[in-house]
């Protein structure tokens, strides 16, 4: 199904697209470029072929005049009447795009009695804030709250539209985008504005956590895309801050809505490792689940959590919840304590922005040490039990 | 009852290496599996299935090969299979995707409830799911936990949702759309009887032709909004790794908590 276009004709088998495919997808047969089904249409090749030999198909090309689009949006999620930390992040990145772009910041409150959160974006750098306050967008539900947005940019259209890639983040954008037909970006690690062509370049892991990919949607309007959260920094709120707020009325009633929360269960010692300061994992290296007794007593004396690798949450070890890593939590404590974790790329890709990162490993040669500031080669079993009680002598203190 | 599932192809992103030398993806020998959170989808339906009596069907887009993919599910116990395959689906993006898998869901007709994976190991978006539930106009559960209660005759469904806080419990309507995380289920192994069947199965190819009510603009590379414009390395990690030595346990822990107090992060 490779999409790429080959024309061997103009094709002088120079074999420089095949050294620029990033997939391995492309190989010189009897002196021309072939490619098979790797192929993922990235255009990767297309600008390093001399002689303008490959192309691809034409894209879509949307249907409305995307010019009319203005401004950028953020999403301000909301739990029990508290705004969620990772929608300033995303307010804070939002900032920086508006003024690269010349434009103005839109915060988006949903929620009921949230004038307070309404007041926040603004000192977090919103210029306006659309805010929805009903008793039915209390707690959040995918279907009044996209219907809500989508409204919303269907008549204000912006151009860029930022939300924070939580659970209930990515539920939505992921409606919100397909309800609107347009591009949506999950879990970008980067974003910023191409100076010449002013598209929002959208940078993200692929593979997991393997290689990286940048994104963009050129004719299709918001360009959307969700953040995790710790990937950009808290900006300071700036209470001297002026904007304004709109109101605005609910599009569904509560009995047009078919979904009802009816319960909310929190266990006992429920692990929150996305606004953890400090966590100490385990990684195949424990070797059991009675393996990580030694790291939730380091995790203690610290005040941190524990988290995981994915080979100790497969073996049966923990439970998801502690997974760090591509397909578990992204991360950025000031501490991140590795112990027995070979450091394998789709787990980096959840905690390499740690400030400060220490590697307790058997194995000299072990991926993890490449990217920690501080290794000790040698058994987790005698290191960490030390480390907990030195630690335990001189905090005391 | 029939549920109908969504799963994918994969290359085993555990076993992709990166050629240090070229930075490309070095992805021969990498073993293509089921996407393994779409496993969780697959034993889900077979359990409903089980209680309730029914069938399940499951369906997959993507290149001719990935009929393994939905043979192993046949040899999990899937009733049927459809893969959706041509040129004019290739290089689709999440919206297209969905667009396309949505289609052959409509074609296929009745279903009560439709089960994914909470996201695919190699692309890691999670916008499948809801983007088939949004062009389907049905109800839409991601991170489900736990199927607390399902009842096909009332048409309705009481599901645990896991979030950053907890879980969240959801009751609404059927036909819902689900996407599951690893701990609602532990999914079987394929049987021998399961894995004859798939053997002797035929799984049927569905074109873009089979899918008449799909607008040809809105399929493949034309149906989708992004464009991935650039690939390359994750950047390293700068600064110089300290090596902690020392003539025993202890004396190397006093060393670090040294420089965790110097660091400041504790």
């Amino acid at each position: 199904m490779a999409l790429l276009i080959i024309d061997t004709e103009t094709c002088i088998g120079c074999g420089a697209c095949v050294a620029a495919c990033p997939f391995g997808a492309l190989r010189m047969e009897d002196d021309k470029a072939a490619v098979d089904d790797k192929c993922t249409a990235c255009g990767a090749c297309l600008e390093v072929c001399p002689v303008e030999a490959l192309s691809l198909p034409e894209r879509g090309r949307g249907e409305e005049d995307i010019s009319a689009y203005q401004g950028v949006w953020v999403w301000v999620e909301q739990f029990r009447g508290e705004a969620c930390s990772i929608s300033w992040e995303m307010m804070g990145q939002g900032r920086k795009i508006a003024d690269s772009l010349g434009t103005t910041l839109t915060a988006c409150v949903l929620g009921h009695n949230v004038d307070g959160i309404a007041q926040q974006a603004i000192y977090y750098g919103a210029d306006r804030v659309f805010l929805v306050d009903d008793p039915s967008l209390g707690v959040y539900r995918t279907a009044p709250y996209a219907k809500q947005l989508v409204h919303l940019v269907r008549q204000y259209k912006p151009e860029i539209f930022l939300l924070g890639a939580s659970a209930r983040g990515r539920d939505l954008a992921g409606a919100v985008a397909t309800e609107v037909h347009t591009g949506l970006t999950a879990d970008c690690t980067g974003l910023d504005i191409d100076p010449e062509t002013k598209l929002l370049r959208q940078t993200r892991p692929a593979f997991g956590g393997n290689i990286m990919a940048t994104i963009i949607c050129p004719n299709y309007r918001p360009q959307m895309a969700t953040v995790r959260h710790r990937v950009f920094e808290m900006p300071e709120p700036d209470s001297s801050r002026q904007g304004q707020i709109v109101k605005v009325p609910p599009v569904m009633t509560e009995d047009q809505i078919a979904a009802k929360v009816v319960d909310f269960i929190v266990e006992e010692g429920e692990v929150n490792l996305a606004d953890a300061k400090i966590i100490v994992s385990g990684g195949r290296g424990v070797r059991g689940p009675e393996g990580f007794k030694p790291l939730r007593e380091l995790a203690e004396v610290l005040g941190g959590a524990v988290g995981s690798s994915r080979a100790a949450v497969d073996a049966g070890w923990i439970p998801y919840a502690h997974q760090v890593g591509q397909t578990g939590r992204t991360v950025r404590p000031d501490l991140y304590i590795a112990c027995g974790i070979s450091g394998a790329i789709q787990h980096l890709a959840g905690m390499g922005t740690s400030k400060i990162i220490v590697a307790i490993n058997k194995d000299p040669e072990a991926p993890i040490f490449k990217v920690a500031n501080y290794g000790i080669v040698g058994d987790l079993f005698q290191i960490v039990p030390a480390l907990t009680e030195e630690l335990r002598k001189r905090l005391r203190k | 009852m029939h549920a109908i599932v969504c799963i994918k192809q994969v290359p085993d992103t555990t076993d992709v290496k990166v050629n240090p030398e070229t930075g490309t993806l070095i992805r021969e020998g990498v073993p293509s599996i089921v996407n393994p959170f779409d496993t969780y989808a697959i034993e889900e339906a077979l359990r409903l299935r089980e209680k309730f009596g029914g069938k399940v069907t499951v369906i997959s887009m993507g290149p001719p090969q990935a009929k393994e993919a939905l043979k192993e599910a046949i040899a999990m116990g899937a009733d049927q299979a459809i893969l959706l395959s041509d040129r004019a689906f290739a290089g689709s993006d999440t919206w297209a995707t969905a667009y396309t898998l949505a289609n052959a869901i409509r074609k296929i007709g009745d279903f009560d409830v439709i089960l994914c994976g909470k996201q695919a190991i190699d692309g890691d978006t999670g916008q499948v799911g809801p983007g088939i539930a949004r062009q389907l106009d049905i109800e839409q559960l991601t991170y489900v936990f736990k199927i607390q209660e399902i009842d096909f005759q009332a048409k309705r469904i009481r599901v645990e949702r896991l979030l950053e806080e907890g879980r969240e419990v959801v009751e609404t309507r059927l036909p819902a759309l689900l996407t599951v995380v690893k701990d609602i289920n532990q999914p079987r192994y394929p049987t021998i009887m399961g894995i004859r069947r798939a053997t002797r199965t035929e799984i049927p190819v569905w074109t873009a032709a089979d899918l008449p009510d799909a607008k040809p603009d809105l399929l493949g590379l034309k149906g989708s909004p992004t464009q991935v414009v650039r690939v390359f390395n994750p950047p390293p990690r700068s600064g110089q790794i300290v090596m902690i030595e020392g003539e025993s346990p202890q004396e190397q822990a006093a060393k670090l908590a040294d420089l965790l107090l110097q660091e400041k992060v504790i």
